[in-house]
Parts: C-alpha cells; sequence; structure tokens
C-alpha cells in the first residue's frame, strides 16, 4: 500500500486524483457550485411568477435580447430556466453531492477500506460528471438557447424543440455515464472491501443506504441511457422512435417516418426517474441515522427493520413508474396495478421515519447544527411523504396533477428534505474532512432562517395547487385560478430570495472555518463508526494500521462501558 | 349564474364526479394532518424529555414499542380503505362508465394545438364529418375532409358550450405536440398524446363560465393556451347551437 500512496504533485494529487477523499471533495465542491447556480435560476423565475412583466431587478438588462425585452423576462428563457434548475438541482446537484461526495468521501472510511475498489474508475466518474455539467451549461450560449422542454423532456415536443435539447441528451449521456461508473464501484467496494470483522449488519446504516442507491443507480439508469439515444437519433437521424405520423406543428406536415410513441418516452424516462427519487432521499436518510445516532447517544432503534425497509423500498422503486403517468390515459386495471404498489411502497418510508423517531426516546439528545438539520429533516420528510398519498391514488390525482402541489410535495422531500440532510452531512463530517471545528453561531443562524425560509417558499406552494394553480406557467395570473393565490406566489418568491439570505452566513463558515476555527480532534463527536478511526484529516491509504470492526454500528451508552460510547474499532474487555 | 370564488384551497365544485375526489382529498388531508401533529407531538417531547442533561443518561436497552406497530398497521389499513373504498370506484366510474347509451349525450371532438383549444361539435345531423391530419390548414383547424357530407353542418369554435346536466363525451386529440386538457371546477385532467384519440366524459350540476387550461408543458405559448368553457341551461345551450348554425348559413 505504501509505495502506491506515495507522495505526489499538485495535479497529480488535486486534479487527477484516485483518492476517494480528493474526488468526493471534488465532487462536493463541483455539486455545490451547480446547486447554487440552479438556484439562481429559479430565484430569475420567481421574480417573474411574483411580478409578471415587470424588468428584472439588477440583473434584467444583462441578460440579452433573446432572454429578455426590457428587462423583462421572455416566455420562452422561462422554460429554459424551468428545465434547466430541474436537471441541475437533480442530476448536477443532489445526485453528485449525495452520492459522489459523501459516498466517495465516506463509505470507504466507514467500511474500514483503503480506497474505492477501482481508484481511476472513480476518477473517470467525476469527469463525466464534470462533462456532462459543463455541456449543459454551455447550452445556455447556443442560439435558442438551452433545453426549454421541461426536465422530462417529452416526446414530441423536446424532439422539435432547438439545438438546445440536443446538448441536454449528450449532457445527460455523461452524467448517466458517470453515475452508472460510480454505481458499479460502490457495490463492488461495500461488498468486497469491508474491514475484518464488518458483516453486513454491523454496517452503518448510510453505508446500507449507499448500497442500495447504488444498485437503483445502476439497474434504473441504462434505461434513460438509451431512451436518450433514441431522442437523440429521433432529432439527428431521421428515426421516429417517439414520433407518430401525421404530425401538423405550426402548420406544417412533420417530417417524421411516424410510428412511434410518444408514451414510450415517458415509460423509460419514469423507469428511470422513479427509482431516481429513491436516489435522491435515501442517502439522505443515512446521513440522518447516522447524524441521530451520534447525538441520541443510543442505539437506532429498530436498524434490522431500517435496512430491510430500504432493501424494500429499493426493490419496489421499479415497479410505481406509472404513477407519474395517470393522467395519459391509461386503462383502471394498469392504474389500480400502480396505485397499490404506490400505497405499498409508503410503509417501508414509515416504517425508517418512526424507527428514526423512536430513536429519540430513552435518549440523551445534544444539540449540535447537524443534530438541528437531521431532526428538521424528520417532519420536512413527512410532509413530503405524505403529500405523495393524493398523488399516488388517481382520482385525487384528476385534480391535483401537473399543479403547485406537486411541486409543493417532492420539494419537500428533496429541498428541506435531502437537502437538510446534506447540510446535516456537511456540517457532521466537516471536522474530519477539513481538521476544523465549523462555527456553531454561524451554524444555528444558518439552520434557523433556513428551516424558516424553506416552508415559507413550499407551504404556499400547497395552497396554491389545492386552488388550481398548474405547473410551468410563464405567467399564472392569466388564469382566474393563479389570479386568486397570487399572494401565495409572492410569498413563495420572498421566501425563495430570502433563503438565499440564508445561505450567507453557511458560506462565511465554509471559507472561514477552514482557516481560523479551532483544530478538531480524530473523533470530536464522540462517535463509533469506522471513519473516526482515522487520523484528522485522513492521509491518502485512510487507515494507518489495518482496521477491524468487534461491534455494532451504533454501541452507544453500553451499560457498564467506562463512556458512553463504544467504538466499532476498539475491543471492548467483555 | 353566481360568480365563481376563487382562493386558497379548492376551487369551485361543478362536477357530477367531482364530490368524491374533494371528499377523498379532504379525507386524505385530515388523516395526513392526523399523522403529522401526532408525530410531531411525540418528536417536541422527546426533545425536551430526552435533552442531554447533568445527570441524564441514554438508555441502552432498546423500548419495547407497541405503538410503532399500531401505527404501521394504522396506515397501511387507511391505505388500503382509501383504496378500496374510494380511489379504486371513483376511478372505475370516471374512466370506464362511458354514458354511451345514454341518447342526451353529447360528443364534442376537442383539437388541441400549439396553443389552442378548438371544439368540434356534429352539427345538426349528430354525425361528425370524416377528419384526417392530411386536411389540418389554417382556414381549416379541425382537419374536415371538405368532401364529406357529413361534415358540412359540423361547427368549430374556441370556446366549449356544454349544457347543465347532460353527459358529454370530449374526444381528445392533438395536431402536434402533447397537452393536458384541464379544467379544475370539473376536477378533470386528461393529456392529449399524439397519434391517440382519447375519449374523456363529464357532467356538469351548475351553471356558469369558467376556464379551460393546459396542464402539460407544449412549448412557449403554453402558459397562455386557454379557453372559454360555458356551462349553460339546455335551453341556451339548444340556442347557441342554432345561432351557430345559422353563422354557416345552413338554414
Amino acid at each position: 500500500m505504501s509505495e502506491a500512496h506515495a507522495e505526489m504533485g499538485f495535479l497529480r494529487k488535486y486534479v487527477f486524483s484516485t483518492d476517494h477523499k480528493i474526488i468526493g471533495i471534488q465532487y462536493g465542491i463541483t455539486a455545490l457550485v451547480f446547486l447554487f447556480f440552479g438556484f439562481c435560476l429559479m430565484m430569475m423565475m420567481r421574480w417573474q411568477l411574483a411580478y409578471p412583466g415587470e424588468p428584472i431587478p439588477l440583473i434584467g438588462g444583462l441578460l440579452g435580447e433573446t432572454r429578455t425585452d426590457r428587462g423583462a423576462m421572455l416566455p420562452n428563457f422561462y422554460n429554459q430556466l424551468g428545465a434547466m434548475h430541474g436537471t441541475i438541482m437533480v442530476f448536477m446537484g443532489i445526485v453528485p453531492l449525495a452520492v459522489g461526495a459523501f459516498g466517495n468521501y465516506f463509505v470507504p472510511l466507514q467500511i474500514g477500506a483503503p480506497d474505492m475498489a477501482f481508484p481511476r474508475l472513480n476518477m473517470a466518474s467525476y469527469q463525466a460528471f464534470v462533462i456532462g455539467g459543463v455541456i449543459m451549461l454551455v447550452s445556455f450560449f447556443l442560439p435558442g438557447g438551452a433545453a426549454s422542454s421541461g426536465w422530462t423532456s417529452y416526446a414530441p415536443l423536446a424532439v422539435i424543440a432547438t439545438t438546445g435539447q440536443t446538448f441536454w441528451l449528450f449532457g445527460m449521456m455523461f452524467l448517466i455515464a458517470s453515475s452508472l461508473l460510480g454505481g458499479i464501484n460502490f457495490i463492488v467496494t461495500i461488498i468486497h472491501l469491508r474491514a475484518e470483522g464488518l458483516t453486513f449488519f454491523r454496517l452503518p446504516f448510510f453505508v446500507w443506504s449507499q448500497l442500495v442507491t447504488a444498485f437503483l443507480l445502476v439497474l434504473a439508469f441504462p434505461a434513460l441511457q438509451a431512451a436518450s439515444v433514441m431522442q437523440l437519433m429521433d432529432r439527428l437521424a431521421g428515426t421516429s422512435f417517439f414520433m407518430p405520423s401525421g404530425l401538423v406543428v405550426g402548420g406544417e406536415q412533420i417530417a417524421a417516418v411516424g410510428g412511434g410513441s410518444p408514451l414510450l418516452w415517458q415509460h423509460l424516462f419514469w423507469f428511470l426517474a422513479h427509482p431516481e427519487v429513491y436516489v435522491l432521499i435515501l442517502p439522505g436518510m443515512g446521513i440522518v441515522a447516522e447524524v441521530i445516532a451520534v447525538n441520541t447517544r443510543k442505539p437506532l432503534w429498530g436498524y434490522r427493520p431500517m435496512v430491510y425497509s430500504l432493501l424494500f423500498l429499493g426493490f419496489l422503486s421499479f415497479g410505481v413508474w406509472a404513477h407519474h403517468m395517470y393522467m395519459t390515459g391509461m386503462g383502471t386495471t394498469m392504474s389500480t396495478f400502480f396505485q397499490i404498489t404506490t400505497m405499498i411502497i409508503s410503509i417501508p418510508s414509515v416504517i425508517i421515519l418512526t424507527c428514526l423517531v423512536i430513536s429519540l426516546w430513552g435518549a440523551s439528545i445534544r444539540f449540535p447544527v447537524p443534530m438541528l438539520f437531521a431532526l428538521a429533516f424528520l417532519p420536512m420528510f413527512g410532509i413530503g411523504g405524505l403529500t405523495g398519498l393524493p398523488l399516488g391514488l388517481a382520482a385525487p390525482d384528476a385534480f391535483l396533477h401537473d399543479t403547485y402541489y406537486v411541486i409543493g410535495h417532492f420539494h419537500y422531500v428533496v429541498a428541506p428534505g435531502t437537502i437538510f440532510a446534506l447540510f446535516a452531512g456537511i456540517y457532521h463530517w466537516w471536522p474530519k474532512i477539513t481538521g476544523r471545528q465549523m462555527n456553531e453561531a454561524l451554524g444555528k443562524i444558518h439552520f434557523w432562517f433556513s428551516f424558516l425560509f424553506m416552508n415559507g417558499i413550499f407551504m404556499p406552494m400547497m395552497f396554491e395547487g389545492m386552488a388550481g394553480v398548474s405547473r410551468r406557467l410563464f405567467d399564472p395570473t392569466i388564469y382566474v385560478t393563479g389570479e386568486a393565490a397570487h399572494g401565495l406566489t409572492i410569498m413563495t418568491s420572498w421566501s425563495a430570495w430570502g433563503l438565499a439570505l440564508a445561505q450567507v452566513p453557511f458560506i462565511i463558515n465554509f471559507f472561514w472555518s477552514m482557516r481560523k476555527q479551532e483544530m478538531a480532534e480524530d473523533n470530536p463527536w464522540q462517535a463509533t463508526t469506522l471513519e473516526w478511526a482515522t487520523p484528522t484529516p485522513p492521509p491518502h491509504g485512510n487507515f494507518p494500521e489495518t482496521v477491524v470492526a468487534y461491534s455494532g454500528p451504533y454501541e452507544y451508552s453500553v451499560p457498564g462501558a467506562e463512556r458512553d460510547f463504544s467504538p466499532q474499532f476498539i475491543k471492548q474487555e467483555a | 349564474m353566481n360568480d365563481p370564488q376563487y382562493g386558497w384551497w379548492l376551487p369551485p365544485q361543478i362536477s357530477a364526479h367531482g364530490d368524491d375526489i374533494d371528499l377523498m382529498i379532504n379525507i386524505i388531508h385530515w388523516f395526513m394532518l392526523a399523522l403529522f401533529v401526532g408525530w410531531s407531538l411525540f418528536i417536541v417531547f422527546c426533545l425536551v424529555r430526552f435533552r442531554e442533561r447533568p445527570g441524564h443518561v441514554a438508555v441502552y436497552q432498546p423500548i419495547e414499542a407497541r405503538f410503532n406497530r399500531w401505527l404501521e398497521v394504522g396506515v397501511a389499513v387507511a391505505e388500503a380503505a382509501i383504496l378500496i373504498a374510494f380511489a379504486m370506484p371513483v376511478w372505475a366510474k370516471v374512466k370506464t362508465l362511458f354514458p354511451i347509451n345514454d341518447t342526451n349525450t353529447i360528443i364534442v371532438r376537442v383539437v388541441a394545438e400549439q396553443f389552442k383549444w378548438l371544439f368540434h361539435y356534429p352539427g345538426k345531423d349528430g354525425k361528425f364529418g370524416r377528419t384526417g391530419p392530411e386536411y389540418y390548414a389554417d382556414d381549416n383547424p379541425a382537419g374536415l375532409d371538405f368532401d364529406d357530407d357529413d361534415g358540412i353542418d359540423d361547427i368549430t369554435v374556441r370556446g366549449m358550450h356544454i349544457p347543465v346536466d347532460t353527459p358529454i363525451i370530449a374526444r381528445l386529440v392533438t395536431k402536434d405536440v402533447i397537452h393536458s386538457f384541464k379544467i379544475p371546477v370539473m376536477r378533470i385532467t386528461q393529456d392529449v398524446i399524439p397519434g391517440m384519440e382519447i375519449p374523456i366524459w363529464f357532467e356538469a350540476r351548475s351553471t356558469g363560465k369558467f376556464q379551460i387550461g393546459c396542464a402539460q408543458l407544449c412549448g412557449l405559448g403554453h402558459y397562455e393556451m386557454k379557453a372559454k368553457f360555458t356551462v349553460e341551461s339546455k335551453q341556451d345551450f339548444q340556442r347557441w347551437l342554432d345561432e351557430e348554425h345559422s353563422a354557416l348559413g345552413l338554414d
């Protein structure tokens, strides 16, 4: 090992690195930048929604004549922002941060491995991600702009769209390739590189969540990869996978051969995109479980049922995709099947959430910043999950489909849900990554304002949806429903800009704590899992000596033990 | 005709199947609220009761919790009840029990295109003229074959008129991309898929003027793809039809 981990030059060490920790940091920083960028796109949309047709303050004049008219947004640009916000947040923000960054950095550490199983594959995965991301960003500068057919890219609209869509498809191919390489690497790493004594049921819940996520990535993404190639062929090579015959667009007959089906795209897309929902949420649940275990000072309640629920979730997530398609006119037999599977899949989520909540009983709860985010995750994810119920049933969906209710629902899952979990992860593992503590006061300001504004954004959306306001409208006020709910729209927009301000303490903390804060100990939270056995920050190769796992992951407050934590890596005197 | 009231909760409801849908939405939301409040109270209680403080230690042994079983079984039972008692029968009624044998039923062909709706009525003879994508033109937005006599008296308009208390079958087609036929007050959403004709049916319980919107992103003008939706008494509807017929010069 020692030879492979000798000192290296700057480029080899930080840019073309094969060290899982450097790659994790690369993923993390890139993903945070993309997240911020995607957030900025949304803030521009929120201006148009709150004050339709009014010039965008500050930046309206800088966006150019193809995007704005005298500083006011054009519908074409609004559709680009909508499509790219979704794409960037899901494929270039959350997944790379949750899997690429946290998974890469902490899975090998938590299983006591020196690195991922395939370090070069790992590097290739990051590089594919960057290439895909750059293609997506560049597409904004094409004539006609970026993709504008929604993050779902439904055919035929996407097939007849401007060149931005071609870039979107190429970008997606790279992003998918990146996830596939990563997924395979995680599966092999977790199965083969576990430390001695680290049986599957001694794995931290976070590692389990990454394992299931990796399977989802590997099994679901190929469907969209294939579909992307097919859509690209429809656009460039004159095929008609998704194009029926006899289309007339703007008075012109479309020259497609015909015979294809727009519904085929939707099936292929959602066959990926529903498991993708669990890719977005499972690593978040994993992080929350870690943080809750550490800060309750007791073992997680129901670890095994949680793991079984996770496996069941992963398995069943491949059988619910068509609940996104109730309104396409599917028959009642099909919709009954998907309504039943959708109701069933809510049960394991309820079990995991309940186990985390019951874990609080009998605890001795500490409230550092990561714990605040992890605790906030519980009710926020709860709202997100619960509001999925009416959408999962076809009859209420006949009213709620494609309204703001849907937007509120999935954002509650992913924004105050997963993003809070990711913040919990950042604050929790920061001392291990950087060797410094983050500032608690700034962290608390960050948390409380984020909590307030997240709800200020997404709670009004639920009501807007109930009032019947459709999503993806450049100007909802031209409908009676949108006009009546306009107060809610304005509330949402101001909350969104408030949320941007609430990130300022985080950004300050991020840079400031790297230099100025006090040095952290190797195990500052008195935690039990293997990542805390390393020196801080962990050197290339991770563990100076081979680690052995002697016990389960969450041995806190063991009766008769000297301290209230008994790490996995220390043999307890019986 | 009273002015319908719109606000921050469900909009007016005038559909024959809408009460069932609204009832379901309300029941599910009470259920959600109960669960959420229960969870939250438990969490807040734990955070206070089991906070870290001098002399307080965590309990290693897992507690014997029974209520989680009750909760999980309760959620499963509630979901099954909603599914079996409401979701499946309501949806079956909405999607399958087409009033084709009802002689009062009015059939309307709805043609969607970027970014307008067109409503095509069969006219006095009760027969639709032959249509096909090859006939679409600026002066023929419904795509009628002018050689077919059945089509001579067909009415094509940009706003939908229907009589109250009468079953309506709408046959949805699109010329170009996917659109979605949404009438919030009727509690209806139905995607219109290129290459398919999708029928839906509904029945209005009261009169008024409302809006139809497009709920599926269909391009630049998606947001302004709306149409007027007028529900009127049977007499008023007949009068409207007669006026449209005289406008065609057929009387």
